[in-house]
């Protein structure tokens, strides 16, 4: 397939000049492609803010829920209809603060779907503001004194969780970002990409320059079972490993699901429940 | 001696005393004897100790509403006593042991405990006590023992032959009360009713979601909304239905959406406080023009309220929760027979109309029963609104009557885009001043149709009554028991089951009485705002009850008394 069958045409794009996800919308468009999935066959679900307009886009099927809440939409499309590439695609306050929640569950769920989170470090839909991962001491016009809150770590967060596909790739590194995203996509099961990104509008600290200057890439023969290796690295913020840190099969929500059991055939294909199994259901009901 | 016709019965006990087995044993066996039964139980919000009871009635006739007057009470410990002693009356026969009851009146003197030892055991009582019971009501007794022996039938011989036994020492001692006439009961069996239904209304809910295409739930656990949410997880291996307990009410509301997104038919289950954290989720399925069906199950608030008590105290709630306007459809099943039915039916307005439907019930609803002679699963025609897409389809066509042909996605070659924005007719984000009016426009109209193929709210009685009593929801069995009491010819009743939208007749119903009574469970009448809001019209008098109990129909009695 040709990344142009996933243009849209002519659209106003309400991102600003030198945002990180113009890069990231080419990064997906050129993932899927390249692993020839049609457009109809992909749902992108996304929340609120900048990144999660991008299924705005680009041609797909999408559903733009509510802020924070896109990975159960996305885990009942799948399992509702596992046939279909369902993406959970949106920002670090989408994902780690308003949807916190629902990444720890989802990751303990493990649905089948890819989890990009845009990562861009601040706040910029409402321009400017702390997010879970702002770095200490950033000074916002919130956070006047500079942050003085933990960062979130969405690796160690994941990896503690066992989760089954953990990976950081940055934007300005398309080529290698889109391995990652790529192989995130074929993974069976959850896969959390951490897509670093500049907010050249807000973000005055993690720049193009800066994510250059603190990030690495894990070597050819990091192990990516090893949890606890993958959780070291994970925990070092002073560099910031980009690739794949762990990975881990195991059986995926909508798999062990018994209405999977002896078909695959998405539920919306099934007719209604049998009327003899409902009055069987009803007669139990005598004694 | 006790003269009684048509009685009430009430066990007591701790949590964890099994006074749910006893229920449920005592019933099943009167009801496949040929007696007409009601039960309802009232618990604490505890698993163990405390004082929990369940009333069962039984009748000659059908027996359908709670009732405050014990006519037998049988307490498995003291604390139920106490609890109980608003209710006991000069005429109530208590039946236990002097050792934990001491001195009370009229006393059925039967040493439970120590007869439940005697077998080995004192959990033995409660099954003693179903006895006691069976023995006075003449039960066949037969019958009674087949069905302990298969109610019990997962345990080990040696248990099931002591239950049994239990059942028989209870059994003497209630027909020997009965053959020394300390008690007299006349209650006539009927034999056509061995093969009618005792299901709850959570069971009820649960059947008519499956009868209705249900395939999937997404719920968190919360009194009183959780036995639908198990009922529906049970049926996972018969039904091709995926079941899910979710973190929390936000994600359990979300996953519906999703699930009905891709093509499934989606309930949730909750309670007050899960609700409102789904109101953020139920206004986006008011964007998205997403159908769902959510289940209500009111408590009494506010916050955490009475966790296991009844109310009607979230109409508004379902009114107005949500930001924003969006149309929705607002159901409040009156009978167990309107639990299955109704529900069946939400799927079918949800999926037609493109709106969430909250089906409102309460506690009370949820944990009584009665006697029902059959449901039929093919009886409401199931209709499926989803189309298969074209290249050029458009999730938010503009239509004359507001609804857009819904398309799923990987069904057709177009692609559906949904969003919480405010969109264009391609589901695509805008700002654009005139396609947001559109846009609310078209959501607005959905619902112009509504009662064209609608039920009529019910109505008993005179069309020009002196008095009209309005009901909704779980108050109309002891409404119709308290006027039939009450036995004045100039007092009608109209009941509601379907609240929102009102149906248009109700100015004209309202307007033919000489006076307005409304019955809610509820501090503020919040149906009679809701009604007066709509038609103007202000009724002259409220029957309320919020102490967390159900109306009673002596409650009703008393209060209609004095307000006609």
């Amino acid at each position: 397939m040709d990344v142009k069958d996933y243009d849209i045409g002519d659209i106003d794009m309400a991102w600003c000049p030198g945002c990180g996800n113009f890069s990231i919308i080419k990064i997906i468009k050129r993932s899927l492609a390249e692993l020839e999935i049609t457009p109809s066959d992909v749902v992108f679900v996304s929340g609120i803010g900048q990144a999660a307009k991008l299924p705005h886009y680009l041609k797909c099927n999408f559903f733009n829920g509510l802020h924070g809440r896109s990975v159960p939409v996305a885990t009942a499309i799948k399992a509702t209809n596992p046939r279909l590439t369902v993406i959970a695609d949106s920002g670090d306050g989408c994902n780690y603060g308003e949807g916190g929640n629902h990444f720890i569950h989802g990751i303990r769920r493990n649905p089948d779907l890819l989890h990009l989170v845009h990562d861009n470090m601040i706040y910029g839909l409402t321009k400017g503001q702390a997010s879970p991962t702002s770095m200490k001491g950033m000074v916002t016009p919130v956070q006047v004194d500079g942050v003085i809150l933990e960062p979130f770590n969405p690796l160690t967060t994941a990896i503690a969780l066992n989760a089954s596909f953990v990976a950081r790739a940055y934007c300005g590194d398309q080529d290698k970002a889109v391995d990652i995203v790529k192989e995130a996509i074929q993974h069976e099961g959850y896969a959390l990409v951490d897509m670093l990104q500049p907010c050249p509008s807000f973000n005055e600290i993690n720049t193009y320059k800066w994510y250059k200057e603190n990030t690495y890439y894990l070597e050819d023969d990091h192990d990516r079972t090893d949890r606890s290796k993958a959780f070291e690295v994970a925990t070092d913020l002073d560099r910031l490993a980009l690739g794949v840190l762990y990975t881990r099969e195991k059986p995926t929500f909508e798999g062990q699901q018994q209405v999977y059991s002896k078909e695959q055939t998405p539920l919306w294909k099934r007719g209604q429940h049998d009327p003899d199994t409902l009055r069987e259901l009803i007669k139990k009901h005598r004694d | 001696m006790f003269y009684i016709i048509g009685i009430s019965i009430v066990l007591a006990g701790q949590a964890g005393q099994g006074i749910q087995t006893v229920e449920r044993l005592l019933t099943r066996i009167l009801k496949l004897d040929g007696f007409h039964v009601f039960a309802t139980k009232e618990y604490m919000s505890r698993v163990r100790g405390g004082a929990n009871s369940t009333e069962i009635r039984v009748s000659s006739e059908p027996v359908r509403a709670y009732v405050d007057a014990i006519d037998i009470l049988i307490p498995i410990d003291k604390e139920a006593m106490k609890r109980l002693e608003p209710r006991i009356g000069t005429g109530t026969l208590i039946v236990g042991d002097t050792s934990y009851l001491g001195d009370v009146n009229n006393l059925l003197e039967v040493p439970i405990t120590e007869l439940a030892k005697d077998l080995g055991n004192k959990i033995y009582s409660n099954i003693i006590a179903v006895g006691i019971c069976c023995g006075m009501l003449d039960v066949d007794m037969n019958l009674a023992k087949d069905y302990v022996r298969t109610f019990f039938k997962e345990k080990d011989d040696d248990i099931i032959s002591k239950n049994v036994e239990a059942i028989e020492v209870g059994f003497k001692r209630g027909k020997d009360a009965r053959d020394t006439n300390l008690i007299s009961l006349d209650i006539s069996k009927d034999d056509s009713i061995k093969d009618d239904l005792l299901l709850h209304g959570g069971e009820a809910i649960s059947l008519g979601a499956v009868a209705g295409g249900c395939n999937f739930i997404s719920s968190y656990p919360m009194s009183p909304s959780t036995a639908v949410l198990v009922s529906l997880a049970q049926k996972t291996e018969e039904l091709d239905i995926i079941s899910e307990q979710a973190e929390d009410e936000i994600s359990a509301i979300n996953m519906a959406l999703g699930a009905w997104y891709a093509g499934a038919r989606a309930m949730i289950t909750t309670s007050g406080g899960g609700f409102a954290l789904m109101t953020e989720g139920l206004s986006l399925a008011g964007m998205i023009e997403s159908p769902v069906v959510m289940h209500l199950a009111q408590r009494p608030g506010p916050a955490t309220g009475l966790p296991t008590r009844t109310e009607q105290g979230d109409l508004a709630l379902a009114l107005h929760g949500g930001h924003g306007e969006f149309p929705r459809i607002i159901i409040a099943p009156a009978t167990i027979e309107e639990c299955f039915y109704l529900t069946n039916e939400s799927f079918n307005l949800a999926d037609e109309y493109q709106v969430p439907v909250i089906i409102l019930t309460d506690q009370y609803t949820i944990d009584s029963y009665y006697n029902i002679s059959s449901l039929d699963p093919t009886k409401v025609e199931n209709t499926r609104h989803f189309i298969k897409t074209g290249e050029e389809y458009h999730r938010y066509t503009i239509t004359e009557s507001g609804i857009s042909p819904r398309g799923i996605p990987g069904y057709g070659k177009g692609l559906v885009c949904v969003d919480s924005d405010e969109h264009d007719q391609q589901g695509h984000i805008t700002e654009n001043f005139t396609v947001r009016k559109q846009q609310m426009d078209k959501r607005l109209r959905k619902l112009d149709g509504f009662f064209k193929n609608m039920q009529e709210p019910a109505y008993h009685g005179s069309e020009s009554p002196g008095t009209l009593v309005v009901g909704w929801g779980s108050t109309y069995h002891a409404i119709r028991e308290a006027i039939n009491r009450v036995g004045d010819e100039s007092i009608a009743h109209v009941h509601y089951s379907i609240l929102h939208p009102l149906h248009p007749s109700t100015g004209d119903i309202l307007n033919k009485a000489k006076k307005v009574v409304i019955v809610e469970s509820n501090a503020t009448s919040q149906f009679g705002r809701y009604i007066r809001a709509e038609t103007g019209i202000k009724t002259d008098a409220t029957i309320l009850k919020y102490t967390g109990e159900p109306f009673s129909v002596e409650d009703i009695v008393k209060r209609l008394k004095e307000e006609i």
